[in-house]
């Protein structure tokens, strides 16, 4: 009998998977400002959107294809934009508003080399900290990183679930290698895929709040256009949405959008470990770069030096309780990025020092090779 | 008798920028030591120009016929 | 009419100055929505950041006070995924054409179904009186001590070169032509745009010697020349004059009739 052939396997380069995870997460606007090396995921959307009811917009720049973004959110689209570098700079403003206002909506950055222009068409993984931090005050954010294809795809539609289970922006930090990198995959049937959805209010008008302090810390939110007529603003605000200069009530909202990270970060932080069970040596990494640790782990196995990997699937919140929980019996952590110790830094910070970080960097645009890191694991 | 228009300023959103008092085209109002006074209402022509151009939605002009029926 | 109704009464007064015109530009844009009978529901205010962008926190409608210069581009997600809602933006002339001149040109250009009213009153009144893209050269600003050496924009022919499917000009002295353009804007599909001339006397009139509020609506009214007067006038004329009226009123499929051919042919090709 001839085997018929899976109708889910797909050879997909990261950026498509983005996109078409995008797509399976229920994603329906996006708005984005060609920059290599990402476009691909705008195109993807620009020919798939019109098909599935969706909508694709070239902006005029990156600020505006993240402020459209928000809009849309508003108006209670999932939506997303992709970018790199020099894009993801222009977008800080207005992601530190999706933070504040909580919009959900997802930032796409195939990182490449900086600073500046940089190395356009190269890989680096050098914007951890601009992640976190780069709109300014204290702000709520998360951030994912894919090894592969099929994870991309994964990420991609976690950062959605994410982003509406928590109302606040979510950023899925790939790479240059990751992006465009071609693989055979299988993608999941669109019917097992858990879709979140943010929560709608059961108050009446009369009663919403937008920034409504219970519980769950996490308000309930309206579309805009379906009766619920609030305000929404950048300006630090009180529960209804209005902004407020009262000490109390500022500490309070504030106190509340970055407990949304503290106190779920168990559900959100996500990691994969490598032969951890009996290491000697502890190997981070994440992205691209953690798939050249795991042949060099697997190389020095062979050669009998117990190395464990660490890959962190979620960067922020940091995984230091799962760092935690495994580097007490090393003898030595290692950690592999294509920048110059943005991780290694936090692991030190996570581990207290207690154990030696021998960092593995590399900011030329060439990736981590497995024999690079391997001797950093044998030395 | 003649009809009046009845106009009232509200004194707490007021911001005392005499506008009313330079744009009226009748002149039925003077400044006062803090807010506008209607000091010749029997003028206003219910032309509603100092209703619409008072920034701070202090006054409101109602026309002779209206402010009539509702004193009635 | 009852402006109250559209208030969110428990916000007023509101935090302009004395005399500041941009209360004056609030109520044109309330008279035309009760005129047009539009539901609060079906209203979303946008706006960037500056004094004039405060607009939207007074009116019970759905309201956006987005970061400085961009509410045109949140404004354009937002009426992609809404198109039924009626989409005002409230701008000053540094959020509009400063910070927001690429946004502006823009939604011009792809003639996007948004109506935006530019609060113009030559300076960034919020911050205190710095020059902004408007402000004509000579005068004083707080980043001009000596005089402002930059040439100023001309908002509306910025519009129109860009490509907007209606502009006006008028000035908050000029009540029954602000409203009309508003009306006009309001229903026209596609973009756009009511520049109004507005008195900041706190940051501007006081450094430049034009007087309190009374003082520079005054000047409005003596000094404003409607378009078709000014075409047959010279340009030593029409110096100091403010030109109003309508520069463009075109019909043009606007954005996103433009997008649903996209979809149509997308189809076609993809069944
Ligand atoms: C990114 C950014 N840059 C600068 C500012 C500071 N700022 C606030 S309002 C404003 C100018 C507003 O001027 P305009 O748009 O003309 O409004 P007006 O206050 O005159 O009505 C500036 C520069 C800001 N809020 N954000
Ligand atoms: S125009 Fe309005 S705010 Fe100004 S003085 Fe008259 S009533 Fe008061
Ligand atoms: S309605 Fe007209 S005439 Fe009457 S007070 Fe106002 S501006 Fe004057
Ligand atoms: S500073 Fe100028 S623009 Fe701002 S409220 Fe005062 S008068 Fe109006
Ligand atoms: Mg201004």
């Amino acid at each position: 009998m001839e085997k018929k052939p899976n109708p889910n396997v797909r050879m997909w380069q990261g950026n498509v998977a983005c996109a078409e995870g995008a797509i399976a997460a229920g994603c329906r606007f996006f708005a984005g400002y060609p920059i290599t090396p990402s476009s691909e995921i705008a195109e993807v959307l620009a020919l798939r959107f019109p098909v599935v009811g969706g909508h694709f917009i070239q902006m005029e720049d990156e600020i505006a294809a993240m402020g459209a973004v928000i809009g849309g959110s508003l108006g209670g689209a999932k939506t997303m934009t992709a970018t790199s570098g020099p894009g993801f700079s222009l977008k800080q403003e207005n992601i530190g508003f999706a933070a504040m206002a909580e919009v959900p909506c997802v930032i796409v950055n195939v990182q490449r080399g900086g600073p500046s222009t940089g190395l356009p068409t190269h890989a680096a993984q050098s914007d951890v900290m601009q992640a976190r931090w780069g709109t300014h005050g204290d702000h709520p954010i998360i951030v994912l990183s894919p090894s592969s294809v099929r994870e991309t795809y994964d990420l991609t539609v976690r950062a959605f679930n994410l982003a509406e289970k928590y109302r606040m922006p979510v950023i899925l930090l790939s790479d240059e290698i990751i992006g465009h990198l071609t693989e055979k995959i299988e993608i999941p049937d669109p019917s097992t895929i858990e879709i979140i959805d943010r929560k709608k209010p059961i108050d009446t008008p009369e009663n919403y709040l937008p920034y409504k302090m219970d519980d769950s810390d996490i308000p309930a939110m309206a579309n805009f256009g379906e009766g619920y007529r609030y305000h929404v603003t950048g300006l630090a605000h009180d529960e209804t949405g209005f902004p407020t200069n009262d000490p109390e009530k500022i500490r309070a909202q504030m106190l509340r959008l970055n407990r949304k990270i503290q106190r779920f970060r168990d559900d959100i932080v996500e990691v994969e470990t490598f032969n951890t069970d009996d290491m000697d040596v502890l190997v981070i990494s994440f992205g691209s770069t953690a798939r050249s640790v795991k042949r060099a782990v697997i190389n020095a196995r062979e050669k009998g030096v117990k190395a464990g990997l660490l890959r962190l699937k979620t960067i922020w919140p940091f995984p230091d309780k799962e760092i935690e929980a495994l580097y007490k019996p090393v003898r030595k952590i290692v950690v592999a990025e294509m920048n110059l110790g943005q991780i290694a830094h936090e692991v030190e910070w996570a581990t207290r020092r207690e154990k030696p970080v021998v960092r593995v960097n590399k900011i030329d645009g060439e990736p981590i090779t497995p024999i690079e890191i391997y001797e950093a694991i044998i030395s | 008798m003649k009809k009046i228009s009845k106009i009232t300023i509200n004194e707490k959103w007021c911001k005392s920028c005499e506008i009313c008092v330079y744009f009226c085209p009748k002149s039925v109002y003077d400044m006062g030591r803090f807010y506008p006074v209607i000091a010749r209402p029997e003028d206003c022509i219910a032309c509603k120009l100092c209703e619409k151009l008072c920034p701070d939605f202090a006054i409101t002009v109602t026309p002779p016929d209206i402010a009539e029926s509702i004193k009635k | 009419m009852d402006y109250l109704y559209y208030l969110r009464e428990e916000k007023m007064p509101h935090i302009w100055c004395d005399g500041c015109g941009h209360g004056i530009i609030l109520k044109s844009i309330l008279r035309v929505i009760d005129k047009l009978g539009w539901e609060k529901d079906d209203i979303a205010m946008v706006s960037g950041i500056g004094c004039s962008s405060r607009t939207p926190g007074y009116v019970d409608f759905n309201t956006l006070h987005t970061t400085h210069g961009r509410a045109i581009a949140f404004a354009t997600g937002l009426k992609i995924v809404k198109p039924n809602l009626h989409i005002i933006i409230v701008s000053g002339d540094g959020d509009a054409t400063a910070i927001g001149g690429n946004h502006f040109i823009h939604a011009a250009r792809r003639n996007t179904d948004l109506t935006v009213i530019i609060y113009n009153n030559y300076i960034y009144g919020m911050t205190g009186g710095q020059a902004s893209p408007t402000t004509p050269i000579g005068k004083k600003a707080s980043t001009a001590p000596y005089g402002n050496p930059d040439a100023p924009f001309d908002i509306s022919r910025l519009a129109q070169a860009a490509g907007a499917a209606y502009v006006a000009r008028s000035t908050v002295y000029h009540v029954g032509k602000t409203d009309r353009y508003i009306e006009q804007a309001f229903l026209k599909r596609g973009f756009s745009v009511v520049e109004i001339m507005t008195p900041c006397p706190t940051s501007y009139g006081r450094r430049n010697k034009e007087g309190n509020g009374v003082d520079m609506i005054m000047f409005q009214k003596k000094n404003s020349v409607g378009i078709e007067r000014a075409q047959k006038m010279s340009e030593e004329e029409l110096q100091g004059k403010i030109i109003t009226g309508v520069f463009v009123d075109k019909e043009q499929n606007n954005y996103l009739q433009r997008y649903k051919e996209v979809i149509d042919k997308a189809k076609q090709i993809n069944q």
